[in-house]
């Protein structure tokens, strides 16, 4: 079985597309639990301000998301562009 | 060979499958110690507690354990090569789904000795919730299990080696891998409700539901993982030689496992927060529970995207 060089390049692009997905998930997944924590926390202390908490709990998981979806985008792009 | 891969596949199912209930058991031993010094008196209740909550955290290594004697010792013949991996995914599914389990189901015992301690009163109730969520917690070792148990005895003599031996370790990591941070989070939802029962025995109720809640939410990254590994197994994929074929196959379940890891916890972070909010401000549970979904769906968002790049690239690339 030979591996031709364009054939090794597409072969490293998927494995790569799993690993940047895969691994790239980590961080935010924790990241946003750790708000929403935290945010829970904060209701039970002053249950007054949950509109003004959630909103903010939000915006911060919106952050926290960003490089979930950088890994999203750089996978797709290994799958379909590279 | 398959000599060869299951006992590679034994070796590692069992050294990783110990990691994680020692870590737990030794985080509930070192919350039982610190229980006694508060109240010596009650030291027989709290060491039966401690034994009780190590004892089903054990189960997530015994499962590894079951494992690993299969593989060395059942005989899968000299079959097609294609066995040689599936035996493999074996190993590194019960491996790796062991380890979240182990240290999650460690956090309730711990934290149930330390209730005990401050409210010996409600012992019962405190014990009750400890073996209901550390149960939970084992469900992602289950569905290692499961996969492990599949993988080593379903006939796949009728795939072809390239790729379908990418697809059986792909199998074997997607719901090993996933399942150690749905294991984690489960645990830390359940250590808060021992916590929060312990302040306030009254709480129960409400408390128990958010945590199950809580913790069926955080199994979803595991359930994600079990779903590619089925594909995986279950598919049949066309022979081809190309490399690029395996890779895909290999980076679907790389994709999907490493990918639940992060939702698993952080859900659990989310669903050990609202617990223990729940039982101080009883109150306020439904709207602690409604942010805590929230928070929960938003963190499920990155698993989804994992899963996502792992079925385009069984069915799609």
């Amino acid at each position: 079985m030979a591996i031709e060089g364009a054939e090794l390049v597409k072969a490293a692009a998927f494995l790569g597309a799993g690993l940047a997905m895969g691994l790239g998930a980590i961080g935010p997944g924790i990241g946003e639990g750790m708000v929403a924590a935290k945010a829970c926390e904060a209701i039970g202390k002053n249950p007054k301000e949950a509109g003004l908490l959630t909103r903010t709990m939000l915006v911060g998981q919106a952050v926290s998301e960003s490089t979930g979806i950088y890994s999203l985008v750089i996978a797709l792009l290994l799958l379909f562009v590279v | 060979m398959i000599h060869v891969a299951a006992y590679t596949g034994g070796g590692i199912c069992m050294g990783l499958g110990a990691m994680g209930a020692a870590i737990g058991e030794g985080y509930t031993a070192a919350q039982a110690n610190l229980a006694v010094s508060r109240n010596p008196k009650i030291s027989g209740d709290l060491f039966k507690n401690m034994l009780v909550g190590q004892a089903v955290a054990e189960s997530a290594s015994i499962f590894a354990l079951v494992i690993a004697i299969l593989l060395l010792f059942t005989n899968t013949g000299t079959g097609a090569l294609i066995k040689a991996a599936a035996l493999l995914g074996a190993g590194i599914c019960m491996g790796f789904g062991a380890i979240g389990s182990g240290v999650g189901s460690g956090f309730p015992g711990g934290q149930a000795c330390l209730g005990i301690a401050r409210q010996p009163a409600v012992t019962n109730r405190i014990t009750t919730n400890m073996l209901i969520g550390s149960a939970v917690c084992q469900t992602p070792a289950i569905f290692s299990m499961v996969v492990a148990l599949m993988l080593i005895f379903m006939d796949f003599s009728h795939s072809a080696f390239y790729p379908g031996w990418a697809a059986l370790i792909g199998a074997g990591l997607s719901t090993g891998l996933a399942a150690i941070g749905s294991g984690y989070g489960g645990g830390m939802a359940a250590g808060a409700c021992c916590e929060g029962i312990a302040r306030q025995p009254e709480s129960v109720g409400n408390a128990t539901t958010t945590m199950l809640v809580g913790q069926a939410v955080s199994q979803t990254p595991a359930i994600f993982g079990l779903l590619v590994s089925f594909i995986l197994m279950f598919k049949t994929f066309p022979e081809s030689p190309a490399l690029s074929a395996s890779m895909a196959l290999l980076g679907a379940g790389i994709s999907m496992g490493f990918g639940g890891i992060g939702p698993g916890i952080g859900n659990g972070m989310t669903a050990e927060g609202a617990v223990r909010w729940v039982s101080r401000r009883m109150e306020h549970a439904g709207e602690l529970m409604r942010i805590m979904l929230v928070g929960q769906a938003v963190s499920q968002s990155t698993a989804i995207y994992a899963m996502v790049i792992s079925l385009v690239l069984i069915f799609v690339v």
